[in-house]
């Protein structure tokens, strides 16, 4: 057997940057002024804020340390459910740094920002041809922001209409963001149970479905990795009581190439640039939420939109039914240039690949791991796959505490208590990026992590060991929380 | 999380549906919430109470109890006006969970109208709906 | 394809323990009527050399591809950008990593942005920040809803006609759906908004201003907070340009209940307008009502400081539809770019630069009054301010772009149709003398 990855190894304390600060230091370079001092009336003057003052060693040592404390994609093998979190090809920083972009003023008028509004473009084009949509939007910074725009554009939909209606319907395995965007909209959002194999059943929604309905929010593939079958039929049940049909898109990576959200009855989807189209997730962002719509929702995107007129590029604000702007700007325009560029060296048939084996690599997964954890939906899955700690309880041991034990052997945890309908869920979402290796070794650290449930659980109890910190005390955290320094 | 039959239940309160209890003192009612209520959220990190003086109808939304994983809102079992809350669990929200029945009171209220204690559970009516 | 490491041998032996004969099988529980059938219409895949090319050429359709000069601002502005930022940033584990969930291994974003909230305090004057928005926009969007949903009692929010109009348009997407309104404050001759007009207005939840405005003046924010205490409502105030801040008076000193602001000065390339930082404050009584993640200090089962996610549950994916915010992923590596830059300039370094952004601004100010344009007010500003252009300048600015690679201010016609011919100049510490000098000449 291969050596696990996680090991022990010297690492450095480092204090709180005020805590280092020095009166007198600067790590920049300060600029010499070449015009006349201009001091400002003194009601208008405040004291210097009282940031660190730091050399630029101090500086590049505390964040290089800070960073050797983290764990990325690029450190190991990061299975979190629902994330995507696969390889984020550097070239796309090369392609994002290029000075035409980065120092591009997002004022400097059509004319001389032909470069960014091409390349806009035709990431909406190929966003909508991936996703078999009639239009796209690159304005939102997120995905739970694209979700709102949809919404938004959903809600402007049925004002037009002449009837606002007051419900959205939403599966028990949505992700948070869902309701939380229905609700900002104004919709009340109305619980639909998935069927007990997992996915929706027509019969439930027909049940929930009135004139008085928005519409749904579905995701698909579903957070329990499984493909919404019956979504075409859901679909028509929507849209014969005048409601339309939102797409949850964080799970695109399953099916590019293979679905086309927009032909199976899908109105508006999101997408998130930072899962599917390998822009780094930063450690919390920024991300991006394009959003993709049908025709009957074009009217109401975002404004402006850019349009092509001949071989000349225009950003335009005249469509008099959008659901208004929600981005100072054209949105995250770097984040944009990351995904183009992944596109761009894919091709198609390198995105339907990845599906294609991001789907094997979560099979692999699943039974490689379904006798060592309980798996609830022993079915085919898409490209990930969501265990529990039910074989685990007899030792006492949970979910959580497995996944601290995973970090002593060198791999990030999966998405560990979501989705809800499943207790106790371990979600783990390998991606296409992850050798065969590399996934053998996160089975074989599951199943020794098992084995020592059995027949040593105070480690896991007590993991993890290895990290620079153990667990941590939320409870206090929360209590008396100290958000700065 | 506990086992139904090691709840706390004293037989000197009245449950509700969502696990507050209700207890006659005086002519005024005192409310908190019950063993199994803060059993099942875990430690509390925080109480948001109404101010003295709001008034509530029977069933009204009234705070919320919040954990390191979940939030809760409260329903009030009568209708009433506040006449004190328990500031004691602005600095220690524990206090609920430590001592559901005593400290870790929530609310005191003067009733509108002292029968609609009679509309709560007792001890056994309370047990029963949990098991079933 | 580089990215993807499976060879045949690892599909076949992978395929046989999922229990599939090929890949295509894998989708076998998938209709076929929902199935495509032809491949997607996507360009050819790019070498990584061609892609250098491809990209390099859409680059040189920007003008920004040349080394410009910008006297232009309006929300996204030419700073200084040391190299320890870029390079310090680009640490994978920094980029790569997600959500701090599992607190034991992102200790480094965790302490990283824990110093960013706490330096955010400092530059503005607030009890509390967050780990970020999207933008200044989107931020005050969040905090008007705040106010709105605070004050049972009206529907309404006040807010500055000299906010940025970007701002004002989406503050107005995010609470128009919840049946609440915007009323807008205007202005006055001197380019401040009209405290007159704000006393006079009745049902307000909140009041919002923009200070340095939109124009680039400095406000009054003390007549402000006297109005919303005196209506009992929250004072929001907001800005666009974080580094007034390292000489002007923070908002916090001024009283403000919630302030939300754009970072991108702080580290952050322009990047054609995102992504940005939005940044958001409040005061300690609005700890729990503030949208977005928060990072507290604590302790671990070892007595070791630690730094942890905390007050989750306001969000949603605990509390769900009944979450103030729908936000999850928010600009944490531009939070941590920003924080870097802070602890780079430092308390001696921001003031400075504060100081030579005011003292280019005004030496620009006076040169283009000496070449004819007009000051539209005679108010205090930062880095910003309004001039009324001579007749021709329209064409001289088209011709300074196209010639000299400059662009001498932004139009405010399509903002402000009242004001024609009026342009909002900007200079940072990034304008030499030399440059302003020769800017002077060119518009004579």
């Amino acid at each position: 057997m291969n050596q696990q990855p996680g090991t022990s190894g010297l690492i450095f304390n480092e204090p709180l940057l005020w805590d280092k600060s020095r009166d007198g230091r600067c790590a920049m370079s300060l600029p010499k002024s070449d015009v006349e001092r201009s001091p400002l009336d003194e009601n208008l003057t405040g004291d210097a804020p009282q940031l660190p003052q730091l050399s630029e060693l101090d500086v590049v040592r505390h964040y290089t340390r800070l960073s050797q404390w983290n764990f990325g994609v690029d450190s190991g093998m990061y299975p979190l459910g629902s994330c995507t979190m696969k390889y984020n090809p550097k070239t796309n920083e090369v392609q994002a740094a290029r000075q035409g972009f980065a120092s591009a003023h997002p004022l400097s008028g059509d004319e001389f920002s032909q470069g960014a509004l091409k390349l806009m473009y035709n990431l909406e084009q190929y966003l909508a041809q991936i996703t078999g949509f009639h239009a796209v939007t690159l304005q939102p910074a997120a995905g739970a922001h694209g979700e709102l725009a949809g919404m938004l554009m959903i809600h402007a939909f049925h004002a037009k209409n002449g009837k606002q209606r007051s419900k959205i319907l939403i599966p028990d395995t949505a992700h948070g963001t869902n309701p939380a965007s229905a609700t900002l909209c104004g919709y009340e959002s109305i619980n639909i149970k998935s069927g007990k194999n997992g996915v929706l059943e027509p019969e439930n929604v027909a049940a929930m479905m009135d004139e008085d309905t928005a519409g749904i929010m579905v995701t698909n593939p579903n957070t329990l990795g499984l493909f919404e079958t019956n979504i075409k039929e859901i679909a028509e049940i929507v849209h014969s009581k005048g409601g339309l049909v939102y797409g949850d898109g964080a799970n695109m990576n399953a099916i590019m190439g293979v679905v086309k959200p927009g032909d199976i009855g899908i109105d508006v989807l999101h997408l998130n640039l930072h899962k599917t189209f390998s822009t780094p997730h930063g450690g919390g962002g920024p991300g991006s939420g394009p959003v993709a719509v049908g025709k009957a929702l074009e009217p109401f995107l975002p404004i402006p939109r850019i349009v092509k007129e001949l071989d000349s590029y225009k950003l335009v604000t005249d469509f008099p039914d959008t659901m208004g702007r929600i981005h100072t700007f054209y949105g995250h325009f770097g984040i944009m240039v990351r995904a183009y560029a992944y596109i761009l060296s894919m091709g198609a048939k390198g995105l339907t690949d990845a599906s294609k084996l991001a789907v094997l690599n979560a099979n692999y997964v699943k039974e490689s791991l379904k006798g060592t954890l309980n798996l609830p939906y022993d079915l085919p899955c898409m490209h990930e796959c969501v265990f529990n700690d039910e074989f685990q309880k007899e030792y006492h041991i949970t979910t959580m505490d497995m996944a601290k034990r995973l970090l002593d052997y060198g791999f990030h945890p999966p998405t560990v208590y979501f989705p809800l309908v499943v207790d106790g869920a371990f979600m783990v979402e390998p991606t296409e990026t992850e050798s065969k290796e590399d996934i053998d070794l996160f089975i074989d650290a599951v199943k020794a992590i098992a084995r020592e449930a059995r027949e040593d659980p105070e480690k896991l109890k007590k993991a993890p060991l290895l990290t620079k910190v153990t667990r941590l005390d939320e409870v206090a955290a929360a209590r008396k929380p100290c958000l700065r320094g | 999380m506990k086992e139904i039959n090691d709840l706390s239940l004293p037989d000197d309160v009245k449950y509700t549906k969502s696990h507050e209890w209700a207890k006659l003192s005086g002519d005024i009612v005192i409310i908190g919430l019950n063993d199994y209520a803060q059993d099942q959220l875990g430690e509390i990190v925080f109480v948001e109470l109404p101010e003295t003086g709001d008034t509530f109808s029977k069933d009204d939304e009234f705070g919320s109890v919040e954990s390191v994983k979940a939030v809760s809102e409260i329903y009030i079992p009568i209708s009433g006006e506040i006449v004190e809350i328990n500031e004691g669990l602005e600095d220690a929200p524990e206090l609920v969970n430590e001592s559901c029945y005593d400290n870790g009171w929530l609310v005191k209220v003067k009733p509108e109208n002292i029968s609609e204690l009679d509309d709560l559970m007792d001890k056994g009516e309370y047990l029963n709906m949990l098991k079933g | 394809m580089r990215y993807l490491p499976h060879t045949k041998d690892d599909i076949k032996s992978m395929l046989k323990v999922a229990g599939q004969e090929n890949l295509d099988d894998l989708f076998n529980c998938i209709p076929d009527d929902l199935k495509i059938t032809e491949s997607l219409d996507l360009p050819q895949s790019l070498s990584e050399w061609e892609l250098n090319s491809h990209m390099e050429e859409l680059a040189s359709l920007n003008i920004a591809c040349k080394n410009y000069k910008c006297f232009m601002g309006a929300g996204s502005y030419d700073h200084y950008i040391p190299a320890i930022i870029p390079y310090l940033i680009s640490r994978s584990e920094f980029m790569t990593a997600y959500t701090p969930y599992q607190p034991e291994v992102s200790q480094g974003t965790l302490q990283g942005i824990y110093e960013f909230q706490t330096m955010v305090t400092e530059l503005l004057g607030m009890d509390i920040a967050t780990a970020s928005h999207y933008d200044c926009g989107t931020a005050l969007a969040e905090a008007c809803l705040i106010a709105l949903r605070q004050n049972k009692k009206a529907n309404k929010i006040a807010v500055s006609a000299l906010t940025h109009p970007s701002h004002r348009q989406i503050i107005h997407t995010y609470i128009s759906p919840a049946g609440y309104e915007i009323v807008e404050i205007p202005y006055t001759k001197e380019g401040l908004t009209d405290v007159k007009a704000l006393e006079a207005m009745d049902d307000i939840a909140g009041i919002a201003v923009q200070s340095p405005n939109f124009f680039g003046n400095i406000e009054d924010l003390s007549a402000f907070k006297a109005v919303a205490d005196a209506k009992k409502v929250l004072f929001i105030t907001s800005f666009t340009e974080a580094l007034a801040f390292g000489l002007l008076k923070n908002p916090g000193s001024f009283g403000a209940d919630l302030v939300a602001g754009e970072g991108q000065s702080l580290g952050i390339a322009k990047s054609f307008g995102g992504p940005g930082l939005g940044l958001l404050a409040g005061t300690k009584k609005q700890m729990r009502n503030l949208p977005g993640r928060l990072i507290g200090k604590t302790k671990d089962a070892n007595g070791d400081d630690g730094f942890v996610l905390t007050l989750a549950t306001r969000e949603q994916h605990i509390r769900r539809e009944k979450a103030s915010s729908n936000i999850c992923s928010n600009n944490g590596l531009n939070a941590m770019t920003a924080a870097v830059y802070l602890a780079t300039v430092g308390k001696i370094g921001i003031r400075e630069i504060a100081q030579q952004n005011h003292d280019k601004a005004v030496y620009l100010k006076a040169s283009l009054e000496k070449a004819g344009f007009e000051s539209a007010f005679d108010t205090p500003f930062f880095n910003e301010f309004l001039m009324k252009a001579p007749a021709g300048f329209e064409q001289k600015r088209a011709a300074l772009i196209n010639d000299k690679c400059t662009f001498a201010g932004i139009c405010l016609d399509k903002f402000y149709p009242e004001l024609k011919h009026h342009y909002l100049f900007c200079a940072t510490e990034t304008i030499s003398k030399k440059d302003i000098d020769q800017l002077a000449k060119e518009v004579q």
